[in-house]
């Protein structure tokens, strides 16, 4: 058990150093650099020199890179901004927190909708509730994030105006100021996010409850809703929960574009214009706390997989 | 020779009776055809679909406008008969705009699923036939590249490469076809320990030939179904990297870059960015429950993960 985790524990880290290892080199290997984004057509002669060797952009690759690491490693630096010329952990920091609260309360109205949701549709299989779910779950799932959030802007922002149709505080406002701007957003969010997870749940719970345990439990005469709950679920969810993890990753370039969509203060804005600038420490650093949501959030999985399966549990106690 | 050629067509019988329970592999198709046809969704999906196809290919001869005419005396005009659609902020009609807004996104979709199903699907097979040491590090490898997310990948591609048809069609390609790799090779897993596969073996086929003949032929259901989610998936990303400025170039229609632009003034002329809109989510929508309704149809339960 204790080797499992710790087996992962290190195909984690392996993972993140070759995130960054790829990240790296791509930006390396493209043509420019920060200093031709950000001078333009001026970047040519004594201000391109000057430019790159404020930014010690001489020094080699590897070198770059290992100091890079090294910071990283020894005291959580995560580098300074090229083109901000600020620290990235300040720059990342209150925006990272912007995206958590965002990304967080969209979780927890989405994985908990999306659970009974699922449940609900394998329990009504083929009839009207399973095909109305099911079908809502496609629009919502392959709608692209930026047309549902600009209906959802048409209809809540410009028709009704109960919301603010994009972000207009900063990204270091406190939390009470920034909450009544992350409705909608959050709500495009978890729509998706419901969609995706819905559907794992509802395949994995038809698979469960046509199973032999299943089955027995019926026989024995248990109560209907104990079955579904006390049985069923749980070994549902073990498959589920490895999925949807999976799909976070593919959640997070969401995130960016509903951040971009309503101009929200978050990590995606700021990739998105670290990218625009070729700001390479400041894309590395995001690069870096993204695949670690991502790596953290499998990882998590992991662990409760290992909670849910009664096998393991046995094994172990 | 005869002799091998005769060994070879009895293991490609058997094999395909694996994937086909006894059936000619011509009358698998009409099955899948008439199950198709037997549920509304999927007729009414594959109708809309067809008809993107058809609008697509023909739209240069159909549009009423010139799509890039600007006209300073017609701006912002609601629909009317002379423009079905309305008018944009820059007086040029929307209707013929939407009809060509899907051509860009449906050549480079198409070029790149088949590109990603090409090489993801060769990988996986080949990896899922060698096993062993190999195929341990590919695996590891295609996990972290899995663990970048995707838009952040294709940003920093495209916005330093340039943002041409090409470079769109080849870095999808490329990255869709990264986790086409898990796909094939999962599905590949299930017959090589299979007896066809070990009788091809002590045959002492080729690899290659092992991949062709044996092993292809009975993961191609999976597949089909994979690269059609795989497109839906690819419009998705394509749509949304036009919409963030990096997909088409500003004078070809989008329906992505459309809605991107025309969304500031959409309280004052909504029908700009609304058409688009609807275009975009319904051939999405009509490749999705396509490839569910064809998925359902081959006897494959397809809930998983768009990564």
């Amino acid at each position: 058990m204790l080797k499992l985790i710790l087996n992962r524990l290190v195909l984690a880290v392996l993972t993140l150093v070759a995130v960054c290892t790829l990240v790296f080199s791509v930006t390396e290997a493209l043509p420019g650099d920060v200093c031709t984004a950000f001078l333009g057509r001026n970047a040519q002669g004594v201000r391109l020199e000057n430019c790159r060797a404020d930014r010690e952009l001489h020094k080699p690759a590897i070198e770059r890179f290992a100091d890079w690491g090294y910071g990283v490693v020894s005291q959580g630096d995560l580098g300074r901004s090229l083109k901000r010329n600020k620290s990235i952990n300040k720059l990342v920091g209150n925006r990272m927190r912007n995206t958590l609260v965002l990304a967080t309360t969209a979780a927890l109205i989405g994985i908990p909708l999306a659970i009974f949701l699922g449940v609900l549709a394998a329990l009504r299989r083929d009839k009207a509730t399973d095909v109305g779910i099911s079908t809502g779950s496609i629009f919502a799932m392959t709608l692209p994030e930026f047309v549902s959030a600009t209906l959802l802007i048409y209809i809540f922002a410009i028709q009704l105006k109960w919301f603010p149709a994009v972000t207009t505080v900063r990204h270091n406002a406190p939390l009470e100021d920034l909450l009544p701007n992350i409705v909608l957003p959050v709500a495009v969010l978890a729509l998706v996010m419901t969609a995706h997870i819905l559907r794992m749940v509802r395949s994995s719970m038809i698979d469960v409850m046509a199973s032999d345990f299943v089955q027995m439990a019926r026989l024995k005469g248990v109560p209907y809703w104990q079955i579904v709950f006390r049985h069923a679920l749980p070994s549902a969810m073990l498959p589920a929960v490895n999925i949807i993890a999976l799909t976070i990753a593919w959640l997070l370039g969401g995130v960016v574009i509903i951040e971009q969509v309503f101009n929200y203060p978050g990590i995606g804005t700021l990739m998105i214009s670290a990218i625009y600038d070729r700001d390479l420490p400041l894309v590395q650093a995001i690069a870096l706390v993204l695949a670690a949501i991502y790596v953290g959030v499998n990882l998590l999985a992991d662990l409760t997989s290992l909670a849910l399966n009664p096998r393991l549990r046995t094994a172990r106690g | 020779m005869t002799d091998s050629a005769a060994i070879e067509n009895t293991a490609l019988a058997a094999s395909q009776s694996q994937s086909t329970q006894g059936r000619t592999p011509q009358k698998r198709s009409v099955q899948v055809w008439r199950s198709m046809r037997r549920s509304p969704a999927a007729m009414i999906a594959l109708s809309i679909l067809a008809l993107h196809l058809i609008i697509a290919l023909l739209a240069p001869w159909i549009s009423p406008w010139d799509w890039t005419l600007q006209n300073g005396y017609n701006m912002l005009q609601p629909p009317s008969a002379a423009h079905w659609f309305g008018t944009d902020n820059m007086g040029r009609d929307v209707f013929s705009r939407t009809l060509m807004g899907g051509r860009e996104a449906l050549k480079v979709t198409l070029l790149g699923t088949l590109l990603a199903m090409l090489w993801g699907s060769l990988t996986g097979i080949t990896l899922g036939l060698l096993g062993g040491r190999i195929d341990e590090w590919v695996m590891r490898a295609v996990d972290a590249l899995l663990a970048i997310p995707w838009l952040l990948f294709l940003l920093l591609i495209i916005s330093t490469i340039g943002q041409s048809g090409l470079t769109l069609v080849l870095t999808l390609g490329f990255f869709y076809g990264i986790a086409v790799i898990r796909v094939a090779r999962g599905a590949t897993l299930d017959f090589v320990a299979r007896d066809f596969v070990m009788a091809a073996r002590v045959r002492g086929e080729s690899n290659w030939t092992i991949v062709r003949q044996e092993l292809l032929p009975n993961v191609l259901d999976s597949l089909l179904v994979e690269g059609a989610m795989r497109w839906a998936w690819m419009l998705l990303a394509f749509s949304s990297l036009s919409f963030l400025g990096f997909g088409v170039v500003p004078p070809t229609p989008d329906w992505g870059l459309m809605i991107a632009d025309t969304r500031g003034i959409m309280s004052i002329a909504p029908w700009a960015t609304l058409f688009p809109a609807l275009a975009l989510s319904s051939l999405i929508i009509s490749i999705n429950l396509s490839a569910d309704a064809f998925g359902k149809a081959m006897g494959l339960d397809r809930a998983k993960a768009p990564v």
